[in-house]
């Protein structure tokens, strides 16, 4: 319980408290799916998972919904991540581990600029 | 912790009785048998509108909408939806999901022609977590007047607003706030009307429900304007739900310093307490709820001295109502401009409706002013089931009047209502259909008053009773061709003579039928007929020779015997025995029997 003494104090309250409602009503920006199918979940795709939504939270960073998928028929690539932007190509994260999931959320979703070496298509030019 | 998915299950009264407890148990159950309870909320809402298809689950982020959910539904969807992703279509509302996707919540015709600002957080927030409120904006309105605006600078915003009284009377609310303001004599008090008596209304109930801190910020900016320092809520006592959440919100509040004591830190002092109804309609006139919540006799007193000036304990009042107050901090967030900008010309911002009888989907919605029935009806609620026609629309409740066909497009507004006849009332809609005899209705309404009147004046004592007598008389068969004008006498002695809003507005439902459907009136006088084949003591049942197979069930079935025959050859019925009863229509197997 924190009493509220000045406007701040109730913006500060509000801006955390957002976050935690933003789900509901913000569906316009990033979409970022985690391929969740029994394939997935054996290759640790739980704990990427977890790893995006704690880093979304540190960072405060707002209308960024996580959903998870069932298998996409790549299960050798799993933990999969794909990133999906308005209006932009989806981008395929492959083999995925919770410091690189990290870091797809601070270079990508935040910055702009996709990990391209971690990505299918890399992996398929390989 | 931030959860990638929120499972929203409804926790409005009408989900709350269909069982949305289990199916919230269920939800948090199996989440955490599939370790998903970190990623996944599951939360209670208040009403989403669309109690008849509840418990309502409405999944974010797609914002996808399970109907009539049950406990046994939860592991499908909790395996399928969320760890796969695949919402599961045969649970999700069926006009939500085609072929190629799956609509969510507000795309559907239901939400798309509504506009929420009451309603804003309803089915949104847990009401019971003052922190969802704030993160969708509660109490910045006040704060904002707290620190940056004096009282007159509130009232002058509220009636820039133009925002009237949602309780009924559709009086200026900012008006009202000025007459109290100027009042010298202190303490002054603040009370919210939520004793919403009408059958089958529960528009207040919702807000109350579902976002109860939407009241509570309006009270206290109402209490800043006025100069007041204390606030009433008085509830019925049928409404617990509501009350529990009120109670929560009222206790969180003070614990953030948002009521109590020098509020924002700027000195101001607010709190707010619950009464409970008397269980009286006649205790939602202000006067009478006044005396009530003084210990007194439920009882309306003569105005003036109205309550802005001699209200609760002889000091100024204001009374509104639970909708009025909950749209005082959108006003003031948003400005009066903007309110000003949705409605008519002298009716602003939205109204709350519950939609329903004889209509596809009923439920709790909320349009601009303006919206028309039609759009209402047909649009909105989808229309008449089985394919009957529309006959009329009763709105004001019981003080209200009938609306038909001709009128549909009429735009709504406190004003159009009164010109048709009828009355915004506190919202309640209640579709007929072709096999709605409208006498019968006034005959409900005015019935519904006559047990209400408290009785302390004689034209609503005694005049609507007479009312009433004829009503009956005329539905039985005996009618006479001067019951009407007595009728139409005695309504207009008693509007015009009767103490209180319950009496002056009893005719309204008589004479708003009378003045719409005049020939099912004459229909029941002169040909003693009842159109719609409602009037029991007015049908006539008899059996078509050419249908009849003489099989001789009706005549075993009948309770009178007043049906006779030789098997296998056509029955008939002695109408001088017959009851009427229409045991005899339901059983034939063979359709031989017609009533008219
Ligand atoms: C018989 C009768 C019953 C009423 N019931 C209610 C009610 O349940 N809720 C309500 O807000 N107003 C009710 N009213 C209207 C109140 O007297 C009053 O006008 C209203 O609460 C004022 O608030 P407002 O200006 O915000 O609408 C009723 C009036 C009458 C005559
Ligand atoms: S009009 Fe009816 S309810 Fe109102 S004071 Fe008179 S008797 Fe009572
Ligand atoms: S039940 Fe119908 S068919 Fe049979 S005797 Fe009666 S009217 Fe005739
Ligand atoms: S309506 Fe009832 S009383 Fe009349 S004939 Fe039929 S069964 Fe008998
Ligand atoms: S109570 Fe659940 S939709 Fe109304």
């Amino acid at each position: 319980m924190r009493p509220v003494k000045t406007l701040e104090d109730l913006q500060k309250i509000r801006e955390e408290a957002s976050r935690k409602v933003n789900v509901r009503s913000d569906r316009t920006g990033i979409r970022i799916t985690v391929g969740m199918a029994t394939c997935g979940i054996a290759a640790g795709a739980r704990p990427v998972m977890m790893a995006i939504l704690d880093e979304l939270e540190k960072r405060n960073v707002k209308g960024v919904t996580v959903v998870e998928t069932g298998c996409i028929g790549l299960c050798k690539y799993e933990p999969i991540v794909e990133v999906y932007e308005p209006d932009q190509d989806k981008v395929t994260y492959i083999k995925m581990d919770p410091e690189k999931a990290r870091q797809v959320v601070v270079e990508h979703v935040i910055n702009g600029h996709p990990i391209k070496e971690w990505t299918l298509e890399s992996a398929d030019i390989q | 912790m931030l959860y990638r998915s929120h499972v929203m299950v409804c926790g409005g009264t009408g989900c709350t009785s269909s069982g949305s407890d289990s199916v919230a148990d269920a939800f948090v159950n199996e989440l955490k048998k599939n370790g998903l309870d970190q990623e996944v909320a599951v939360i209670r809402t208040g009403c989403f509108g669309l109690c008849e298809l509840g418990p309502v689950v409405v999944v974010y982020p797609e914002g996808v909408f399970y109907s009539k959910m049950k406990p046994e539904y939860v592991p499908e969807i909790v395996e399928e939806h969320l760890l796969k992703g695949r919402p599961v279509k045969k649970y999700l509302f069926g006009e939500t999901v085609t072929e190629e996707k799956i609509k969510p919540l507000e795309e559907t015709t239901f939400y798309r022609k509504q506009e929420r600002i009451v309603l804003r957080n309803c089915g949104i927030i847990d009401p019971e977590d003052i922190e969802e409120a704030i993160a969708m904006g509660a109490y910045e309105a006040l704060g904002k007047v707290l620190t940056t605006m004096t009282p007159e600078q509130v009232i002058h915003e509220i009636k820039k607003s133009g925002l009237r009284g949602r309780g009924g009377g559709g009086f200026p609310t900012g008006q009202k706030w000025d007459f109290a303001y100027r009042q010298k004599e202190t303490p002054k008090y603040v009370v919210c009307n939520a004793d919403e008596g009408d059958p089958g209304a529960f528009m207040d109930r919702s807000v109350m429900e579902g976002d109860p801190h939407a009241v509570l910020e309006g009270m206290a900016i109402a209490g800043y304007a006025i100069g007041a320092e204390h606030g009433v809520i008085y509830v019925r006592a049928e409404y617990p739900l509501a009350v529990k959440r009120l109670q929560i919100a009222i206790k969180q509040a003070k614990e953030y310093g948002l009521l109590g004591e020098n509020i924002f830190g700027t000195g101001f002092n607010f709190d707010v307490e619950i009464r409970f109804g008397a269980g009286a309609f006649v205790c939602g006139e202000e006067t009478a709820l006044l005396n009530s919540v003084m210990g007194r006799r439920g009882e309306p007193r003569p105005r003036p001295p109205y309550p802005a000036v001699k209200g609760l304990w002889e000091k100024p009042t204001i009374i509104n109502n639970v909708e009025t107050l909950a749209n005082v901090p959108a006003i003031i967030n948003n400005g009066s401009e903007w309110f000003a900008n949705i409605g008519t010309e002298k009716s602003k911002g939205t109204k709350v409706f519950a939609l329903t009888g004889k209509v596809n989907r009923t439920g709790l919605i909320e349009v601009p002013m303006g919206t028309t029935l039609r759009e209402i009806i047909f649009d909105i609620g989808g229309g008449i089931p089985d394919g009957k026609k529309f006959k009329a629309v009763q709105i004001g409740g019981p003080s209200g009047g009938c609306i038909p066909e001709q009128h549909l497009d009429t735009k709504i507004d406190y004003d159009s209502l009164i010109s048709l006849g009828a009355m915004m009332g506190s919202g309640g809609l209640v579709v007929m259909d072709e096999d709605t005899c409208m006498v019968n209705v006034a005959k409900f309404f005015l019935e519904f008053l006559v047990d209400e009147s408290c009785g302390k004046c004689a034209p609503c004592r005694i005049g609507t009773k007479r009312m009433l007598e004829i009503l009956d008389k005329i539905t039985s068969g005996k009618g006479e061709p001067e019951d009407i004008d007595r009728l139409e006498e005695l309504a207009t002695t008693i509007k015009d003579t009767a103490l209180c809003g319950l009496g002056q507005t009893a005719p309204n439902a008589v004479l708003s039928t009378l003045r719409y459907f005049r020939d099912e009136y004459d229909a029941h006088i002169n040909q003693k007929k009842c159109p719609a084949g409602v009037c029991q003591a007015l049908l006539s049942y008899t059996i078509v020779a050419d249908k009849c197979r003489g099989c001789g069930l009706c005549a075993r079935n009948c309770p009178v015997n007043a049906i006779s025959g030789q098997l296998k050859q056509p029955y008939t019925i002695d109408q001088e025995a017959c009851i009427k009863c229409g045991t005899c229509f339901e059983k034939c197997p063979f359709d031989a029997v017609v009533k008219a």
